[in-house]
């Protein structure tokens, strides 16, 4: 079982390296572009994946917890603290070395807080705002949970939308490229493409070593016996709500980061990041790729990004993706990849009265 | 509609694939329009213009015998999605210029993408940060919020108005119209009484209007795209609000007349000549321009014309125009739009310059009014109004 | 504040309310029958205003209105018979993600057939700018005529439950789909009927509030999410709470304004809603033990 993991992720390492060369040997290196987005939302639907599939908890809000991650670094980044320079507060940050000094388009000056500390207080918030959200949200079952997780999507929607500090329904633009090590930093610059293609799969990998080992672990058993019957594994004296809780926190964070990082990577975020039709889209992937499928939600998460980025679905962008939620729920509520073919299809997906899936 | 625009991208696509038999290679020009999505009703008629645009000029031989290739890609106003788009255009088709978005956040997002890949981008969006301050490869081409603004504070000084209440809808266009309105209300002596946002999907405003009414505001001023401002001039007649209603330029679209019926007689907004055309003064240098754009795109179409299509339409022509002069060099384009002067267009004579890359001044918007259910040159002087 | 002003925000708080209700109505009929939550209900109001536009411009208003009705209400037959029939016991979660899928595939049809423009049925008396004033407080005929439209709605599906025998079965079903089958009832039919029903109330409820509100393309969400919201404050499944729970939700958030920004309304009403969720999520009028027994 191990030595089956190691070998999908140095598969994973290998397809990643394989593609970039590829599109080196091809003269199609603009595929980097979408491929290096596509794999920011992939860490979004890994995490969500985890959630769903594998502690059986819908989100209809995961939208929301990435825009609080991406508006939380675009705002501290972009905001111009040279007016206040010479507050105590600001000084200190200074001497801390928290702040950095940016050239914008036009050649101005913007003193604005660093990208490693905008990142640190987006991570913060988001956990803190999970773990209030999540809290009092995963003791709901069902439609309520449904509508609590549409609802919170909603509020952090309106919220980015209506707060004129956050750009309104302009968003916010001009955000810095954010400086991993010196000479690498997460910006669309065209010298940096091939780096943050590295960045955002290296992110990835990571992402997906850490989940594979979660789910595979004590945590990942008692997480299957919470979404196969939730009243049996109390019973067994296992802490569901607690488990539920930080299976939520972890996801969350997830999206956030794939916030953070693609925001810097595009210089900007809009409100549509936090729309609830993007939640949808979240949720229509993990179905996709099989609910507690970790890879096919990967998979499918890369994929379907990557043709929707590239514009392959033109004006039926939004159909598309809902002709693949009905579809794939009438048909195979498993997903298009199963976990597994052979034992706990049923399981996978419903809450035990799932039987006989079709009349 | 829908077929015969997939006939066309199809038709395009054969072309582009004919291309290199046919010699030379075509002129190609991206575009990056809302037509789908929240901001469908900019996108729809500017991905429409484009396409007519291109289909004349390829039939009549191109520019200076070469060809159009038109990519237009729908970003559904997504920003992610422009500059995944921007980034395709500009890397991989190597497009010579590019027309959108339509929408302010998104063409602010491309704005450096632009930059670096030294293309020139003709916005469509409205919002004064786009030209200001200057971008070396960024134009656009609808008039800006500021004179739109100005205009309104103008006409209210003639009718004798200074306590006024100010609704805005969430959406770019309200946003940036709100924030002209309260930065150039304190040198027109106008005060503003209330100020709210609503929401772009509100369905009744009366408690807002309700608002506005107990504070004896001596004019409304509504700034949206909306359905929501056919809703806000009914809800305000309803509970018996009778002060003049001011519009924005959002409003010049016959649909929102006819939606809010009776209720949009005598609203006054400004707009560019488009919607006046055909009652213009024979001595109007954009008479021609405006109805042959205006009966083109509704013979082609079966729909009335907007100012909205006719940005797309003035980008196109200044684009076409620059390469007319200049050949297809992309600096000298650029040098010669920087340069281009007196060029008559739908939105107004645009005069461009090295500070100046909107090229349009406050003369481009005129004050319009609603006319039995038609829109018509606000008479001069207003009458004024007593409340 | 004075008196009028206060019966002005009341009056666009009934307005706003009943429109909520309306809305909510029809989430609670199917959810009643099937235990699912329709998240295209929306979409039916939004279709059944989009198609009475259409017909009005070739046949009389009660015509058209009546024509969309049952448009409609096939549509919802048909949708339910589609993708939902011949699924057996599926999970909550399954239907959850199906109906949003109706939802978007529905609002993107809607889109390439009528387009993104605005639309709206004439007044149904008076225009526009008419109003019937009380004094200071003026109220547009079209609100009475959703007020009372929504009341007969109520007053005849209170009816249709109690004495007649499709009602009565629907009612069964809702208490105990197994004991029903058991019975002799066709469930199936039931949960059809139960489409049909709320399809058939969603369009008459876009066709009421069109003059006032508009209908576009993507209109229905809103009103689903404000309907949703109102559904759950009364309680699921109960109809004359959630005319009551709309009420007041109309009424507060047209009083919301008087305090405060606009921009942040609808954030207080989800808040509102996620308070109630977390304090008593048999909503208002619900009865905790009762929902304890609900599947969901």
């Amino acid at each position: 079982m191990t030595r089956n993991r190691h070998l999908q992720v140095f598969l994973l390492i290998a397809v990643i390296i394989a593609t970039q060369l590829a599109t080196m040997l091809t003269d199609t290196q603009h595929y980097l572009t979408q491929l290096t987005m596509s794999g920011y939302y992939a860490l979004v639907i890994i995490g969500l994946c985890l959630l769903i599939g594998y502690a059986g908890q819908i989100s209809l809000g995961h939208a929301g917890f990435f825009a609080i991650g991406g508006y939380t670094s675009a705002f501290l980044t972009t905001y111009d603290l040279s007016p206040v320079r010479d507050k105590a507060f600001i000084v200190l940050l200074s001497r801390m070395g928290l702040l950095v000094s940016t050239e914008d388009l036009y050649g101005g000056q913007v003193l604005h807080l660093h990208p490693w500390a905008a990142f640190l207080i987006a991570i913060i918030c988001t956990i803190i705002i999970a773990y209030a959200v999540g809290g009092p949200v995963l003791k709901l079952k069902g439609h309520y949970l449904a509508m609590a997780t549409l609802g919170f999507g909603t509020i952090v929607y309106k919220v980015v939308l209506g707060t004129e500090g956050l750009g309104a329904a302009d968003g916010i633009s001009d955000v810095p490229g954010f400086t991993l090590l010196p000479g690498s930093e997460v910006s669309g610059k065209l010298s940096q493409r091939i780096t943050n293609y590295y960045i955002a799969w290296g992110l990835v990998i990571f992402g997906m070593v850490l989940l594979l080992n979660l789910v595979h672990s004590r945590v990942g058993r008692a997480l299957r016996s919470i979404h196969g019957a939730e009243d049996a594994a109390n019973a067994m004296g296992i802490n569901t709500g607690r488990y539920k809780l930080n299976m939520f926190v972890i996801s969350a964070v997830f999206a956030a980061i794939g916030g953070v990082f693609l925001t810097h990577y595009n210089g900007g975020i809009g409100p549509s990041e936090a729309s609830i039709m993007k939640s949808v889209r979240y949720v229509a992937i993990v179905a996709v790729g099989g609910m507690a499928n970790l890879w096919g939600a990967l998979v499918m998460g890369s994929v379907l990004n990557f043709l929707s980025l590239r514009g392959y679905f033109g004006s039926y962008d939004d159909a598309v993706f809902g002709v693949i939620l009905i579809i794939i729920m009438l048909f195979t509520p498993e997903g298009l990849l199963r976990r597994d073919l052979f034992s706990d299809i049923r399981e996978v997906f419903g809450t035990g009265k799932d039987r006989g899936e079709r009349a | 509609m829908k077929v015969a625009k997939w006939a066309v991208l199809f038709l395009a696509m054969t072309l582009m694939a004919v291309s290199p038999v046919l010699a030379k290679e075509a002129i190609k020009i991206g575009a990056i329009l809302a037509v789908t999505g929240p901001a469908a009703f900019l996108g729809a008629p500017e991905a429409k213009t484009l396409e007519m645009l291109v289909a004349e000029i390829n039939k009549k031989g191109g520019i200076k015998g070469d060809k159009i290739e038109l990519i237009i890609k729908d970003s559904g106003a997504s920003p992610e999605k422009a500059i995944s788009f921007a980034k395709q255009l500009i890397e991989e088709d190597k497009v010579f210029a590019i027309i959108g978005p339509s929408t302010s956040g998104e063409t602010m997002k491309i704005k450096s993408t632009a930059e670096e890949g030294k293309t020139i981008l003709l916005s469509c969006a409205a919002a004064e940060v786009i030209v200001n301050p200057v971008a070396k490869y960024v134009f656009k081409t609808p008039q800006k919020d500021s004179y739109a603004v100005i205009k309104i504070f103008e006409e209210m000084k003639k009718m004798g108005i200074s306590k006024i209440g100010v609704l805005s809808s969430n959406t770019g266009f309200g946003k940036a119209g709100k924030e002209q309105i309260e930065k150039l209300a304190p040198e027109h002596g106008i005060t503003i009484l209330v100020n709210e946002v609503y929401d772009k999907a509100a369905s009744d405003l009366t408690a807002e209007v309700t608002k506005l009414k107990a504070a004896n505001v001596e004019a409304l001023l509504n700034w949206s795209i909306e359905p929501a401002q056919s809703i806000v001039i009914k809800n305000a007649r309803q509970i018996g609000l009778t002060v003049p209603i001011f519009q924005s330029h959002g409003f010049g679209n016959i649909e929102y007349v006819k939606a809010a019926g009776a209720a949009a007689e005598g609203v006054i907004f400004p707009a560019g000549r488009l919607l006046v055309a055909d009652t213009l003064p024979k001595s109007n240098p954009q008479k021609a321009v405006l109805i042959k754009y205006k009966k083109d795109y509704e013979t082609k179409y079966k729909e009335d014309a907007s100012t909205f299509g006719g940005h797309a339409y003035d980008a196109f022509m200044i684009l076409a125009k620059a390469i007319e002069t200049a050949g297809t060099d992309r600096e000298k384009v650029r040098d010669a739009i920087e340069n281009l002067k007196g060029f008559i267009g739908t939105g107004g004579v645009f005069n461009f310059s090295a500070q100046d890359h909107n090229g349009l001044d406050i003369n481009s918007f005129e004050m319009l009014t609603v006319k039995n259910g038609k829109f018509a040159l606000l008479p001069e002087p207003a009458t004024p109004k007593k409340k | 504040m004075n008196i009028e002003l206060f019966l002005q925000y009341l009056v666009a708080g009934v307005t706003y309310g009943t429109i909520y209700a309306i809305v909510a109505i029809g989430f609670n009929i199917i959810y009643n029958t099937t235990g699912i939550i329709n998240f295209a209900q929306g979409e039916f109001v939004m279709l059944g205003g989009m198609t009475a536009v259409t017909l009005h411009a070739f046949l009389p208003l009660p015509a058209a209105i009546l024509s969309a009705v049952i448009i409609t209400m096939i549509v919802g037959a048909m949708i339910e018979i589609t993708f939902i029939r011949w699924l057996a016991s599926p999970s909550v979660l399954r239907m959850i993600i199906i109906t949003i899928g109706i939802s978007i595939l529905l609002r993107e049809i809607a889109l390439h057939v009528w387009g993104a423009g605005v639309k709206a049925l004439p007044y149904f008396t008076g225009t526009a700018v008419s109003s019937i004033s009380i004094g200071d407080v003026h109220i547009s005929p079209q609100v009475l005529w959703v007020v009372g439209v929504s009341s007969v709605m109520v007053i005849c599906l209170n009816l249709f439950f109690s004495y007649t025998q499709p009602g009565r079965k629907m009612r069964a079903c809702s208490t105990n789909r197994t004991a029903a089958r058991l019975c002799g009832i066709n469930t199936k039919n039931m949960v059809t009927l139960s489409f049909v029903l709320s399809a058939g109330i969603g369009a008459l409820a876009g066709c009421v509030v069109s003059p006032i509100t508009y209908i576009q393309y993507d209109g229905g969400t809103a009103l689903a999410i404000k309907g949703f919201t109102v559904a759950i404050l009364g309680g699921l499944g109960n109809s004359m709470a959630a005319v009551a729970a709309g009420l007041i939700l109309g009424i507060l958030e047209s009083f919301s304004i008087w305090v405060m920004p606009t921009a942040f309304k609808d954030v207080i009403s989800i808040s509102i809603l996620l308070l109630i969720l977390f304090v008593r999520p048999s909503g208002l009028f619900g009865s905790k033990e009762a929902a304890q027994l609900k599947e969901f």
